[in-house]
């Protein structure tokens, strides 16, 4: 009797699973054929939300998809790769008509995609790249460049290198607080950041570390360069939140953030141009999260068939202090 | 001759020698990395060096730790002090940015009362959930650990809350006589809970409930009174935890805060000495445990190790630390070694001792 009933159970279940997959099958192809006439459903998984530049993005998508009538189904991975495999498996079920996602670490993403890509959903990659020789995984790659962003922050330090010399012996040594371990940014920043000091011998990394990108790594990676190098000239903060838990280590050190030891970061949150505005910090590159708007635009191309550049950047620049003061009023973030 | 090597075997049987051990052993390791990693010097009318930098850092996982303490010694487990030392830290902050005056003293003092008596709660409903209800702790309290960092998320919108309150950022950053607070706090939690259960019955009694609750309570024991308190005790500790954290950087980050918090106060119980079994803890071993984790954190800045190999160091340490501690573990290494060259008046005994123990 059990068994009948569950046998039956699961007939029914799963005839009104294949109803709505025939449902949502020919809701796609009506959108491709009256040229994305009905509302696009996007799934975004989104990394976490470990720093306000993050929080910001999610603000950013969240606007844009309201504004360009996208239904935004939206799940964070609080900072875990299964999370995130996870949310696109269920997008897959749920059969929308483009995922995009910011992928937590660079690798082991090729079964999922390739679940995508059999399943004819088109992939966007947003803020961070993938690192797949399968290109075909995905449309586009749409975000900010962190090997210029690294290069960006390497040359002000070249560029002010006599300034950048606090205690004038000639050596300018300079500690890394790096993100997290295998993310993207923390890699490709780094990488930039070594290739572009080369220019000039004296300029050397003498310690560099992981601060997770948050503000209590940063302190306590911080607190611990303080204590066992000698000489620090310059602090480079692979993000502003390390770069803010660092001035405090430094503050409770005795020392002045900015002057006796330089601090680039990259970002520009709003903290972090109100501690460059105080002077505090001395270069931020940024590294915009507002890339919301530009989503929704290459997310309609891709559905209407048009081509895509698999290279989109999001513009960008950097600030001193100076500007710091003059942007900081408008800052959205 | 036999009369010190018993002394030496009396001494070396006291539970606490290999956890001390442990931690001497890598503060050497950092002083020959570093000579000069003892240093301390009068900064700001306050101690400073690396060594007042591990007890200021080791203070949210002793807290956390002391009340993972007491719920192991009743046989139980709390996954849940991570997510809860985050929901506090998010009432506190939200709390005190949003009062009329961010900066005064009551504001903080009201703050933190809010947000220690909300973790009490919390901690409650985990030993409701284990003790009437009778669901197994780890799951119990993985409920919680689960749904408080969306608690927490949903309290600060997912937002990096910062807050401008000097007597809150006190709490991880303020000194009092040249010593942190941040492990006065700790400390004075550590001394109030040796009182409470070792000059009182309760240690006894929470000793009982580990080691047999049905019996215990055939006894007379109140079990589920005991089991509840405790939970509630260990919620009131990830809470201070909690504001702790989050007064050192004088911000709550929902995500990250307190993450995997109850793994490292966990490793500072088990390292202290205390059985996950239950039926006997050793709070001045969880003191060192804890400082154990924290001088190990310094340990991978202090000698440089590449962010890629953090984790593998840290667990090879750290099982190199569980294999001392473990006696069977200790006498294979003696048959082991004693198969190499040397007196055999001493390595004798060692083989009969373990060929009895099979």
């Amino acid at each position: 009797m059990l068994k009948k009933t569950l046998i039956a159970a699961t007939a029914i279940t799963l005839s009104a699973f294949a109803l709505t997959a025939c449902g949502s099958d020919s809701d796609g192809g009506d959108d491709k054929a009256s040229d994305a006439g009905g509302p696009i459903t996007m799934g975004f998984a989104q990394v976490g939300a470990e720093s306000g530049w993050r929080t910001a993005n999610t603000k950013s998508i969240q606007d844009s998809a309201k504004d360009a009538g996208v239904d935004l189904k939206f799940t964070d991975a609080q900072g875990k790769q299964e999370n995130q495999i996870q949310a696109i498996r269920s997008y897959i079920q749920q059969k929308v008509d483009v995922i995009a996602f910011s992928p937590v670490v660079e690798t082991g993403w090729d079964a999922v995609l390739q679940e995508a890509k059999a399943a004819n959903i088109p992939v966007i990659l947003t803020d961070r790249a993938v690192d797949s020789k399968d290109t075909s995984l995905y449309k586009t790659f749409l975000g900010s460049d962190f090997v210029v962003e690294g290069q960006k922050a390497g040359q002000w330090v070249v560029d002010n290198a006599a300034d950048a010399d606090v205690n004038g012996d000639g050596k300018i040594n300079v500690v890394q607080l790096e993100g997290t371990t295998g993310a993207a940014p923390a890699i490709d920043r780094g990488e930039g950041f070594a290739d572009t000091i080369k220019a000039d011998p004296s300029i050397k990394v003498v310690a560099s570390q992981t601060g997770d990108f948050t503000r209590d790594g940063g302190k306590q990676v911080m607190e611990s360069f303080l204590q066992s190098q000698d000489g620090i000239d310059v602090l480079f903060a692979q993000n502003d939140d390390m770069g803010l838990g660092a001035i405090e280590a430094i503050e409770a050190a005795g020392l002045t953030p900015g002057k006796d030891i330089k601090i680039i970061t990259v970002d520009a949150v709003h903290d972090g141009m109100q501690a460059l505005s105080d002077g505090k910090i001395n270069f931020i590159v940024e590294c915009s999260p507002l890339l919301g708007p530009q989503l929704m635009d290459v997310a309609e191309k891709v559905l209407a068939g048009d081509k895509v550049d698999p290279r989109i950047l999001t513009k960008e620049t950097t600030f001193n202090q100076e500007q710091a003061t003059a942007a900081l009023p408008d800052r959205q973030y | 001759m036999p009369e010190t090597q018993t002394g030496l075997q009396r001494a070396l049987r006291h539970p606490l020698v290999w956890p001390v051990l442990a931690l001497v052993v890598l503060l050497v390791v950092n002083v020959v990395a570093k000579p000069g990693f003892f240093d301390i010097r009068m900064q700001d009318g306050h101690l400073y060096g690396n060594l007042i930098d591990i007890v200021r850092n080791s203070a949210p996982v002793l807290l956390v730790a002391l009340g993972m303490t007491l719920v192991i010694a009743t046989r139980g487990i709390d996954l849940s002090v991570g997510a809860i030392a985050a929901i506090s830290a998010a009432i506190a902050c939200t709390r005190i940015v949003g009062a009329g005056d961010e900066g005064a003293l009551t504001t903080a003092v009201m703050a933190c009362t809010y947000a220690l008596a909300v973790c009490i709660v919390l901690g409650a409903w985990n030993g409701f959930l284990v003790s009437v209800l009778g669901i197994q702790p780890i799951i119990a309290t993985l409920v919680l650990m689960v749904a408080g960092r969306g608690i927490s998320m949903a309290i600060t919108d997912g937002q990096i809350t910062t807050v401008h309150n000097t007597w809150f950022s006190d709490l991880a950053t303020g000194y009092v006589l040249t010593l942190p607070i941040a492990f006065i706090i700790a400390l004075g939690i550590l001394a109030l809970t040796a009182v409470l259960t070792r000059r009182t019955a309760l240690g006894m009694l929470i000793e009982a409930v580990g080691i047999n609750p049905e019996a215990s309570r055939l006894a007379g024991v109140r079990s589920r009174t005991i089991i509840w308190t405790v939970y509630a005790f260990s919620g009131f500790c990830a809470g201070i935890a909690g504001l702790v954290i989050a007064a050192n950087t004088n911000s709550v980050n929902a995500n990250s805060l307190g993450l995997w918090i109850e793994l490292d106060a966990i490793l500072a119980v088990v390292i202290g000495g205390t059985s996950l079994a239950g039926g006997r803890f050793s709070l001045t071993g969880t003191l060192i445990g804890a400082l154990f984790i924290a001088t190990l954190a310094r340990t991978v800045n202090n000698i440089g190790i590449p962010s890629e190999l953090n984790y593998l160091f840290k667990a090879v340490v750290v099982i190199a630390v569980c294999l001392l501690q473990s006696p069977k573990a200790r006498s294979a290494f003696r048959v082991r070694r004693s198969s190499g060259p040397g007196s055999p008046g001493s390595t004798a005994p060692a083989l009969v001792k373990t060929g009895s123990a099979a």
